[in-house]
C-alpha cells in the first residue's frame, strides 16, 4: 500500500427532499487499500457509492476520485474506475467470451489488449473449457468471480464493489476475497460495501455507517480494541443500536 | 466508434437470441398481413341473399339473375310470405332480403316500379355494403334495359356512375397494407426498444453502462440503431410481400416512401425511449406500449375507422397520434403515387413530434441521473 491518496471525501451529503441519505461523510482512501464500507440495509452505502462513481450528484460536500473532481470531471473518473453492483451485472444471454469482449470493448481497450487480457482472465479463473457457455448456465459463485474480473479488466485505479458477495456461499466468498487481495496487490484500490461482518475483518480499514452518518473509521483490529469486543459483528451491533434513528 | 460498434454487436446478440423478440420482429408482420389481407376483408363476394318475389315474371326474374350473375350475391332461399323475412334473419340464412312487390311487373312498364331491400342491421358495416352493392347492380341493370329500349335517359333520371380513383377495384388489402406497415413499425420500434432498455434496468446491467465511459446518449443510440435497421427491413419485407402476394404496388417513389418510413421509425423509437424512461420494469414497458400506443394507433389513426366520422373530441385527440400522419403519408405515396409536395405538412408534423420526444427523453434521462 502506498501513501498516495486516491479517494478524498469531505462533508459529502445527499438529500432526497426531507430525507438525508448520506450525511456529511469525510474520509480518505490510499492507493491499494481495501476499504470496507459497513452498514445495515438503508444506511446510505449505495447512495454514497453512486456519488463517488458519478452516477448521482451530491447535494453538498466535495470529493475527488483518482485526482478528479466528482462534480466536473465525471467523464475522467469513469475511465479510471471499475464497478460491480449488488445486482448481478453480466449479460446472461451472452457467452463468457462475449461478455469479456463487450466490457473490454466499452472501456476502449484495443483488440490486441482484449485478446491478451481475456486469455489471462479465463486461465486465472480456470474457465478455459467454458468460454463459449452462456453466463446463465454458470453457478452463481463463478458468475460473481467472473463479474469481478471483468470489472477490473481495464486496470482501473479504483474498483467499487457494492455488496458483491450477497447470496454467495461461504467458500465462494472466501475465493472471491482471494481475487480482491490479488487485485489490491497489483495496486488497485478496493472500495467495498458489505453487510457480512466477517468480511469486514478482511479489510485494511472499515467505516461504519448508520442512517447516513459515518460513525467510526479505523482498522478492524483498532475498532475491536476500542469497543472492547471480540468480533466486528459485536462492534457493529454496538454502534448500530446506539445510534439508529428513533423512529425505527 | 469502435466502442459503439461493440455495443451494437451486443444488442444484436440479445435480439437474435430471444425467441419472443424474433417472433415479434418477423412473425408478426407476416401474420398481420395475411390476417388483414385474407380474413378481414370488407369486400363482398357471394353474400347470401333471400328473395321474396311476389310478382313472378319476366322482369323480376331478370333482375334476380342480374344480381346473382354479379358474383356479389347468391340466392340462398326464396321466401313465400312476409313472416318468413324475420325468420330468415333469425336463422342467419341471409344478410339481405329483396322484396319485389305484387304490382312490380305492371308498374315496371310504366317506369314506376319499386322494390324494397331489407338488410340485417346487426352487422352495420356489412349491411351498408350489401345495400349499396345491390343498389348499384339494380341501377346498372335498369340502365341497360332502358338503353336497349331506346329510351332517352337524360330526360328524367340522373344515373350517377361512381368510379373509385386510386383503388379502382376497391381492394381492401390495398387499404390494409399501409395500415399494417404503420402498426408494425410502431410496434416493433417502440415496444421492442422500451423493453430492451427496461430489461437492462431490471438486470442492473444499465448501472454498469452508466459507470462506464460510454456516454448516455451513445447508450440510447446503440439501443435504437439495431431496431431502426430491423424496422426498415421489416417495412421493405411487408411491401415486397404485399406486391407479391396481394399485387398491391407502390405507385409513388419508393425512395421517398423509405425516407418517410425512416422518419416514422425515428418517431416510434423516441416514443420507445421515452416509455423506458418512465417504466421501471419490462412488464410496465410492455403494458404502456400496448395500451398507450397500440390501441390508439389502431383505433384513432384512421386505419380502421375513418377519422372524419369520429365525434369531434376524438378527432382532436387523433391529431397527437403519430400514426395518423404517417398513414396519410404512406397512403398518398403508395396508393395515389404523389410526391413530397402533397405531404410536406404531415412530414413536418412528424418531424416536430420526433424532435419533441427526443428532447423530452433526454431531459427525463438527465433527471434520472441527478
Amino acid at each position: 500500500m502506498s501513501d498516495k491518496t486516491v479517494i478524498t471525501a469531505k462533508d459529502l451529503s445527499k438529500r432526497f427532499g426531507d430525507f438525508t441519505a448520506v450525511n456529511t461523510i469525510s474520509f480518505d482512501v490510499r492507493q491499494g487499500e481495501i476499504f470496507g464500507f459497513l452498514g445495515a440495509n438503508g444506511a446510505g452505502k449505495t447512495t454514497a457509492i453512486k456519488m463517488l462513481c458519478g452516477l448521482s450528484k451530491p447535494t453538498s460536500g466535495e470529493a475527488s476520485i483518482a485526482g478528479f473532481d466528482i462534480y466536473k470531471q465525471t467523464e475522467e473518473i469513469k475511465k479510471h474506475i471499475g464497478y460491480m453492483s449488488q445486482h448481478f451485472s453480466l449479460y446472461q444471454d451472452l457467452t463468457i467470451r462475449e461478455n469479456i469482449r463487450f466490457y473490454a470493448g466499452i472501456y476502449g481497450l484495443k483488440a490486441r489488449q482484449i485478446k491478451e487480457r481475456s486469455i489471462e482472465l479465463i486461465s486465472d479463473l480456470g474457465l478455459d473449457d467454458y468460454t463459449d457457455r452462456f453466463v446463465k448456465e454458470l453457478p452463481l459463485g463463478w458468475k460473481q468471480k467472473l463479474a469481478f474480473s471483468i470489472a477490473v479488466i481495464h486496470n482501473p485505479s479504483i474498483v467499487f464493489l457494492d455488496e458483491p458477495t450477497s447470496g454467495v456461499d461461504p467458500i465462494t466468498r472466501r475465493q472471491f476475497w482471494g481475487l480482491i487481495y490479488e487485485a489490491a496487490a497489483k495496486g488497485i484500490t478496493i472500495f467495498v460495501t458489505t453487510h457480512y461482518l466477517e468480511e469486514a475483518e478482511y479489510c485494511d480499514r472499515v467505516s461504519i455507517m448508520v442512517d447516513g452518518l459515518m460513525h467510526d473509521l479505523d482498522s478492524p483490529k483498532a475498532l475491536m480494541e476500542k469497543y472492547n469486543k471480540p468480533t466486528m459483528n459485536d462492534v457493529f451491533l454496538q454502534i448500530a443500536i446506539r445510534n439508529s434513528r428513533k423512529e425505527k | 466508434m469502435k466502442v459503439f460498434l461493440a455495443f451494437v454487436k451486443k444488442e444484436f446478440y440479445h435480439i437474435f437470441r430471444d425467441k419472443r423478440t424474433l417472433l415479434v420482429l418477423f412473425g408478426m408482420p407476416f401474420a398481420q398481413l395475411i390476417l388483414f389481407g385474407y380474413a378481414i376483408t370488407t369486400e363482398v363476394s357471394n353474400a347470401s341473399i333471400a328473395v321474396y318475389n311476389q310478382s313472378p315474371g319476366q322482369f323480376s326474374e331478370q333482375l334476380i339473375d342480374k344480381l346473382v350473375s354479379s358474383d356479389f350475391f347468391t340466392v340462398s332461399n326464396r321466401i313465400a310470405s312476409q313472416s318468413e323475412i324475420l325468420e330468415t334473419f333469425r336463422q342467419n340464412k341471409a344478410k339481405l332480403v329483396i322484396i319485389i312487390p305484387p304490382d312490380f311487373e305492371n308498374k315496371f312498364s310504366r317506369n314506376e316500379a319499386e322494390i324494397q331491400l331489407i338488410a340485417d342491421g346487426s352487422d352495420p358495416n356489412l349491411a351498408t355494403i350489401l345495400g349499396s352493392s345491390a343498389n348499384r347492380i339494380i341501377q346498372s341493370w335498369m340502365n341497360e334495359l332502358l338503353k336497349s329500349k331506346g329510351a332517352n335517359l337524360s330526360m328524367n333520371t340522373i344515373i350517377p356512375e361512381v368510379r373509385w380513383h386510386y383503388n379502382p377495384e376497391l381492394k381492401s388489402v390495398a387499404m390494409f397494407v399501409p395500415g399494417v406497415v404503420t402498426i408494425i413499425l410502431m410496434l416493433v420500434s417502440a415496444m421492442l426498444t422500451s423493453i430492451s432498455i427496461t430489461r437492462e434496468k431490471e438486470l442492473g446491467t444499465i448501472e454498469i453502462l452508466y459507470v462506464s465511459p460510454l456516454k448516455p446518449v451513445l447508450i440510447i443510440i446503440g439501443k435504437v440503431v439495431p431496431f431502426a435497421m430491423l424496422s426498415i427491413l421489416n417495412a421493405i419485407f411487408i411491401l415486397v410481400m404485399a406486391y407479391v402476394i396481394f399485387n398491391v404496388p407502390v405507385n409513388g417513389s419508393i425512395a421517398l416512401l423509405l425516407m418517410e418510413s425512416m422518419l416514422f421509425i425515428l418517431t416510434a423509437l423516441s416514443l420507445g425511449v421515452f416509455i423506458s424512461t418512465v417504466a421501471a420494469s419490462q412488464q410496465t414497458a410492455l403494458m404502456l406500449s400496448l395500451f398507450a400506443l397500440m390501441l390508439p394507433t389502431i383505433l384513432l389513426s384512421g386505419f380502421i375507422f375513418p377519422i372524419s366520422n369520429m365525434p369531434w373530441p376524438l378527432q382532436i385527440i387523433s391529431n397527437i397520434i403519430p400514426a395518423k400522419w404517417f398513414l396519410i403519408i404512406i397512403k398518398t405515396i403508395m396508393l395515389k403515387g404523389l410526391g413530397i409536395v402533397y405531404i410536406w405538412k404531415e412530414t413536418l408534423i412528424l418531424l416536430g413530434m420526433t424532435l419533441g420526444l427526443i428532447a423530452l427523453s433526454i431531459r427525463k434521462f438527465k433527471i434520472r441521473l441527478q
